[in-house]
Order: structure tokens, then C-alpha cells, then sequence
């Protein structure tokens, strides 16, 4: 007869001495924490432990792991890129212990065996924790519904066509509607295509001098306005992706305001760099949405600081070398993020714009509670996901050292403060940096 | 009111819908129909009191039940029914629909039995001539002949319409016979629901009196009477419901989700079904609980009441406004 796993069995780790960072309930203190198994299952100002293992977190910080709710995992599809594995691992290095992938595989996610398949190729690599987007229209098409109510009992977390809006509108009021039916989270790419046309960058000065067709900041806040409208009409839970101008960030302002069931998230690079990083011709500046004035970078800021941006997301699309060195007009749209998630979103606390609590927030419970995802606590019997870093340490971007397979990022070199350590998931260190 | 003329008289010339009927007039639909049930199962079925009348059955839109359904009815009656498939003759030649209705007046007949695939169009047919006109249909707006047998098929088993909870699953957006079902409910006292994703539910339909539910569980709770409708094929493939699949797991009618309905709760569907879509067939061919083939019985007698009162009326002279 086999015995019983008892409490004491669970391997324990205790993080001492530690700053402890959870947003959630407001917590900023030296304390320890303990976890036993998967579980945290202390967190006091001064805890002893007989048989854990120790780690000194003097000088650290120690918060929830970070939860990426906007990645590309390239897999199934286009695995030379990236796939469940890369992306684990650069995950891990940048402290991130949940993400949610995008349904833009190939195949996409639009059916219940592609779902089922990525959250077996999660289990067997183990890394960050990773859920998936199923796509809100069949082959991301944006002309008909999707078995949302079979996916999401599935998996799905959310509804979504990836990096292409949701066009049409009458479709877009029937994706909101039925997913309204089954209380789902649609999230939207905001930018009206019968407007950005074949636009690669802002509409600006930068390109007018580079000659380059131009994407206006009204075709975002117009997808985002008239999704609005049909979410008052809908009541359905909308979460609009990346937000990169002032207007749009202003129409979510007032949503959230009237009380719409409404919720955003930016990247870094919309608050970290404006349309300037493009300068001659970088294709890893190219992004969509493309990057912005000064102004609206400001803007994105101050939506952040005041709340109205409820999330910061990595935005993580890997390019390999053949979709980046192209000429401008023939480039892919994206930019790698995961392992500069956090040292970017902390410039907002080096910078003086937020607490270092509230950048957290942004990076963790945030995201979870849009998403509704056990994540991004530290309290006693939550899921022990957890990222130990250094915030004040110096260090310079090299894309050369990602574990991501591709290294499409403007970053390379930029120098930056705030390094993690350690990242934890279910209790289990899927990353230590070394020195 | 005219003297002689009792409480129930039928005070229309029309039968346009149930929105507008009192009880007593639905009441006597009811009463008449479920006589006509018995006539109906003798061997013997026909009587004369129309005979010589002239009945044409004018369908702008298919329909094999309901057009063999009126046929009958009228047979049964002794009077002459013409069938026009209007929907490859004149529509086809681009004649109007009032032209149409002129073209057929002209004939002189009693009465018009009339389906057409646009809202409101059976009313304006009806203004342009000097029959009856029994609508047999008109887009998403009424069908009441169908909501009547249906409440004759209800109360013949249960006894009663009054104090019902009746849920209506499935396309109420798109569905005539919901909104003649929903009035005609409410005029007799029942409790109306209606379970749909929200794709298949119209705005305000709460107005109508109704209670909306979008989840089956919920929905069907202790309800007396499922009344199952039509998904039509072109709604299934992503337009309003994302596939056939999915809709029979959270929509389809199956004994999982009768069980949250009352153990005596009887099934209604109006015809043709798509079994596996919005309905099993283990559960549609329930010889105790599914009320579907009786619903094609009472059918007949329920068209033969009107054409009577209708036809009737006319005759009297008593047929104000």
C-alpha cells in the first residue's frame, strides 16, 4: 500500500528577507515567503522553515510571476521562428510565468483539437504556464463565428483574430453577442483595415520624409469608438490590444468611465520609443500598430499612470532574419518582448511616472483579472508563480543572448535597469540567471 | 355590436395574426378546432358548409406542410381550394404584389390563404381585396394558424393554457412562429420564455412579456412545454451560430437537457425539424412526451375553424370593420 504525500513530503523553498511586491492586496515589505509544492504557503514578515531550501533575496524584489497576456509562439506552423519550447524559455528569462498565445498558427487556433494540441505541448515542455486565444472567426477570416462556447470549455481564453481587426461590423456585433452568450472575453486588434490600407508606419512627418504610405492615428480610435458603440449594445467583456494613440486611450477613458465592461493593455515599445526609432529604414521599428508621435507616447503613459491601461503585454512576435531584412514596405509587422518585458515597463518606475507596485500590477494581477486567471498573487494557497529580481540592477540589452530563436527587437543595446533573478513556476525554478 | 352577435364573435375580417385577438375570440378558434379533431379521425371527414365557396391558396414563399395542411382543410369543408405557386409565375414576371392581389380578387374568391417571405406583406395584400385573407405566414412576423393549434394541441393535453410555463428554444430573431406563439401565450395567461444564444434573439424581445434566458439549464427549469424551432441551414454556418456541433450541445433538445424541465413537460416542435440540430430524435419521437405529430393532426382542424368562422362571417353580413 502506498503512503500518503503528506505536507511534509512537498519540497519547500523559502525566499528570505526579501521586498516583497503584491499588488493585489497592496503589500510592499521585507518579509519572507514559503513555498511548499506548487503552492505558496506563507507569506510573513519573518517565517522559519526546518528542511526548506534557503535562498537569501537580499536586496530583491520579489513579486508574482509576470502574466503576458499577447504572444506569438509560431507553433504549431512555423516552429523555425519560435515554438512552445523557445518560447518557454525566453519567457522564463523574463520573469514571465503565464502567457496567452495568439490564434495566428498555422493551422490557427479555430478548432478544439489545435487547442487541446498546444496545452499538450505545454505539459510536455513544462516551462511558463501557457494558455490560448482561440480565433473569434473560422481561419481568422472574419466572416464566420467560431465554436466559441466548445473551444472555451476547452481552454480558449479569450476570442480574438490575432493581429487582424475584426472588419466588418455587423460580424464583430455577432462575435460580441454570442460571446456575450457564453460570458467570453473578445479582444480586438484596433485599427480599421478599410483605413491603414497597405500603411506600414504613422502618419507623420517620419513618413512623409521616408516616403513611406502611412497608417492614421484615427484608424485605431475609429475601430475602437465603433467597437464601443457595439459593446453598449452587446454587453459583451472587450479588451482592446496594444493601444498606441492618445485618442484611443482617451475613448477608453471615457468607456470605462460609463461603466463598459472594457479593458486595454499597451506594449513597451508604444510607451518606450515613438516613430523616431524607425530612422533610416529599421525594420525592427515596424510594428502594428505602427509606432506613434511623442505625444501619443506621452498619452500612452499618462493611461497608464491613471489606470485607464489595465495591462502592459509583451506583444511578443518573432521574426526570423528572412521577414525582417527585407525592405521597409516587404518587412514582417512585429517585435520580440519577452525577455525585455520587465526592465522596459520598469523605465516607468525609474522614470518617476509610477510605483514600482503599480508597474507590477500592470504586469500581474492586472492581466489576470482580465483574463480570469488564478495568477498574479502572493498569498497563502495561490499557484506558486513568482519572479525574484534585482530593479535597480544595469544591464544592456543583446539580442544576441535571447532565448527566443528569433531576435527581431530595436532594443539591441539599449541600457536598461532592473534584472531578473529567478523565475518560479508551480514552485518548480524554470530560470536562475547565472553571475 | 351588433344584436344577436355573442361575446366571442370573430370581429375581424382578417386573420392577420394573433396580436390583436382577445381571449374569447382566440377561445373560440379553440372550441370549434377541437370538434373538428374528432370529425376528423372518422372515416367520413367531409362536410358542406362551404360549399361553393371559393378558397385560394396563394404562397409566395414554399411550404409543403401548411399548403397541404390548408387544403385539406378547406376539401373537408366542401369548398373549392385552388393552389397557386405564385413564387414561379407572376413574381417571376415581375407583376406586383398588389397587382397580384387585384388579379386574384377579380376571380371573386372567399378566401385568400396567404404566405409571403416579407413582414408585412400579407396586410397589404389584404387592404386591396374584398375577401378574407388568412395569413399563412408573412416573414418574421406571424404565423397565427400555427400558434392556435398549437395552444389546441397544449390544452388538449394538459387541460388548460392559463398558468403555463411555456419556453420557445432556439431562432426567436428570425421566427414568425414565436411571435405568434408569444401573443397569442400571453393573451391566454401562460408564462412565456424564450432560450436562445444572443445572436438569435431579437432587441427588447423582453417587451413582448417574455422571459430571456441563453442558457438551456436555466431556460428550460420547470417549464410545463419545450417548443423547439427550426434552424434554418443558411443560420448554422457561422452566421449566427457558429456550427451545427455546437449548437446541438448547448441548444439541441435532448433528455439531459429536458431533465430541468417538469417530468410531465411535453415537446413541441412546428415542422420540418432538423433532428441534430436543434432537436434529437430520441427525444422528437418520444411517443410520450413529443406532441409533434399531433401537432400536424390538430393542424387541420384548427385551419378548418378559421376558414369557418371566416368564411362564415362573410356570409352573415356581420363581418364589421
Amino acid at each position: 500500500m502506498k503512503g500518503r504525500i503528506t505536507a511534509e513530503d512537498l519540497p519547500r523553498l523559502l525566499i528570505r528577507g526579501v521586498r516583497l511586491l503584491d499588488p493585489q492586496s497592496g503589500l510592499d515589505a521585507t518579509g519572507d515567503l514559503l513555498i511548499e509544492g506548487e503552492r505558496i504557503a506563507a507569506v510573513a514578515g519573518a517565517l522559519a522553515a526546518a528542511d526548506a531550501q534557503v535562498v537569501e533575496g537580499e536586496g530583491l524584489c520579489l513579486a508574482p510571476g509576470l502574466v503576458d497576456m499577447r504572444v506569438q509562439l509560431r507553433e504549431p506552423g512555423a516552429e523555425h521562428m519560435e515554438s512552445i519550447e523557445s518560447g518557454g524559455r525566453a519567457a522564463a528569462a523574463g520573469g514571465v510565468t503565464t502567457m496567452a498565445a495568439l490564434p495566428n498558427t498555422e493551422p490557427p487556433v479555430d478548432n478544439v483539437s489545435v487547442v487541446e494540441f498546444l496545452a499538450r505541448r505545454a505539459r510536455e515542455v513544462r516551462l511558463a504556464k501557457i494558455h490560448t486565444y482561440a480565433a473569434a472567426t473560422t481561419g481568422l477570416a472574419g466572416k464566420q463565428l467560431t465554436e466559441m462556447g466548445l473551444l472555451a470549455a476547452n481552454g480558449a481564453i479569450g476570442f480574438t483574430d490575432g493581429v487582424k481587426a475584426i472588419g466588418d461590423a455587423l460580424i464583430m456585433r455577432r462575435v460580441l453577442s454570442y460571446a456575450r452568450t457564453f460570458d467570453l472575453l473578445v479582444v480586438q486588434h484596433p485599427q480599421e483595415p478599410s483605413l491603414s490600407g497597405a500603411g506600414e508606419v504613422n502618419e507623420g512627418e517620419t513618413a512623409t520624409r521616408l516616403g513611406l504610405a502611412a497608417i492614421p492615428p484615427a484608424a485605431e480610435v475609429i475601430m475602437v469608438e465603433r467597437d464601443l458603440r457595439l459593446v453598449a449594445i452587446t454587453g459583451a467583456r472587450y479588451h482592446a490590444a496594444h493601444l498606441s494613440t492618445a485618442v484611443a486611450v482617451e475613448a477608453i477613458r471615457r468607456a470605462k468611465a460609463q461603466g463598459l465592461p472594457v479593458t486595454c493593455d499597451t506594449a513597451p515599445p508604444y510607451f518606450a520609443l515613438n516613430e523616431t526609432a524607425i530612422g533610416d529604414y529599421r525594420t525592427f521599428a515596424k510594428l502594428s500598430p505602427p509606432l506613434r508621435s511623442e505625444w501619443d507616447r506621452r498619452a500612452v503613459v499618462e493611461g497608464l499612470r491613471d489606470g485607464t491601461v489595465d495591462a502592459i503585454a509583451s506583444d511578443h512576435a518573432p521574426w526570423d532574419q528572412d521577414s525582417k531584412r527585407l525592405p521597409f514596405s516587404s518587412a514582417a509587422f512585429g517585435i520580440v518582448g519577452l525577455e525585455t518585458l520587465l526592465p522596459l515597463s520598469l523605465e516607468l518606475y525609474h522614470n518617476g511616472h509610477m510605483s514600482l507596485l503599480d508597474v507590477i500590477a500592470r504586469l500581474t494581477c492586472n492581466p489576470a483579472r482580465v483574463l480570469r486567471l488564478p495568477a498574479g498573487r502572493l498569498a497563502q494557497g495561490a499557484p506558486a508563480d513568482l519572479v525574484l529580481f534585482d530593479p535597480d540592477r544595469e544591464w544592456r540589452v543583446s539580442t544576441e543572448e535571447f532565448r527566443s530563436k528569433s531576435k527581431n527587437a530595436p532594443f539591441d543595446g539599449r541600457p536598461v535597469r532592473g534584472r531578473v533573478v529567478r523565475t518560479i513556476v508551480d514552485g518548480r525554478t524554470i530560470f536562475r540567471q547565472e553571475g | 355590436m351588433q344584436a344577436g352577435v355573442c361575446d366571442s364573435a370573430f370581429r375581424h375580417r382578417h386573420l392577420l395574426g394573433i396580436e390583436g385577438l382577445s381571449p374569447a375570440e382566440i377561445e373560440r378558434f379553440l372550441d370549434l378546432a377541437d370538434g373538428y379533431v374528432e370529425l376528423n379521425r372518422q372515416a367520413e371527414k367531409k362536410r358542406s358548409l362551404l360549399r361553393g365557396r371559393t378558397i385560394i391558396n396563394c404562397f409566395f414563399e414554399n411550404s409543403t406542410r401548411t399548403r397541404t395542411s390548408f387544403e385539406v382543410a378547406g376539401k373537408r369543408l366542401g369548398a373549392d381550394v385552388i393552389n397557386m405557386a405564385v413564387a414561379v409565375s407572376s413574381m417571376v414576371k415581375g407583376e406586383t404584389l398588389i397587382d397580384t392581389a387585384m388579379t386574384l380578387n377579380a376571380m371573386q374568391p372567399d378566401v385568400l390563404v396567404v404566405r409571403h417571405p416579407e413582414s408585412g406583406a400579407v396586410q397589404l395584400l389584404s387592404e386591396k381585396v374584398d375577401c378574407a385573407v388568412v395569413n399563412a405566414g408573412d416573414g418574421s412576423h406571424e404565423h397565427p394558424t400555427q400558434a392556435l393549434l398549437d395552444a389546441l394541441t397544449i390544452r388538449r393535453r394538459k387541460g388548460r393554457l392559463q398558468g403555463l410555463t411555456v419556453a420557445i428554444c432556439g431562432d426567436i430573431l428570425h421566427s414568425r412562429v414565436a411571435r405568434s406563439n408569444i401573443a397569442l401565450l400571453n393573451t391566454m395567461g401562460a408564462r412565456v420564455r424564450v432560450v436562445a444564444p444572443r445572436t438569435l434573439l431579437p432587441a427588447e424581445i423582453e417587451r413582448l412579456g417574455v422571459e430571456a434566458f441563453h442558457d438551456m439549464g436555466a431556460g428550460l427549469a420547470d417549464v410545463d412545454i419545450v417548443m423547439m424551432l427550426r434552424l434554418q441551414s443558411e443560420r448554422m454556418h457561422g452566421s449566427f451560430v457558429p456550427s451545427t456541433r455546437e449548437y446541438f450541445h448547448f441548444y439541441g433538445l435532448d433528455y439531459d437537457k429536458l431533465r430541468a424541465a417538469k417530468p410531465d413537460a411535453l415537446i413541441m416542435h412546428p415542422g420540418p425539424m432538423n433532428r441534430g440540430v436543434e432537436i434529437g430524435s430520441e427525444v422528437a419521437d418520444d411517443i410520450d412526451r413529443s406532441l409533434i405529430r399531433a401537432q400536424v393532426e390538430i393542424g387541420v382542424a384548427v385551419r378548418m375553424a378559421c376558414l369557418e368562422i371566416l368564411a362564415r362571417d362573410l356570409g352573415d353580413g356581420s363581418s364589421a370593420p
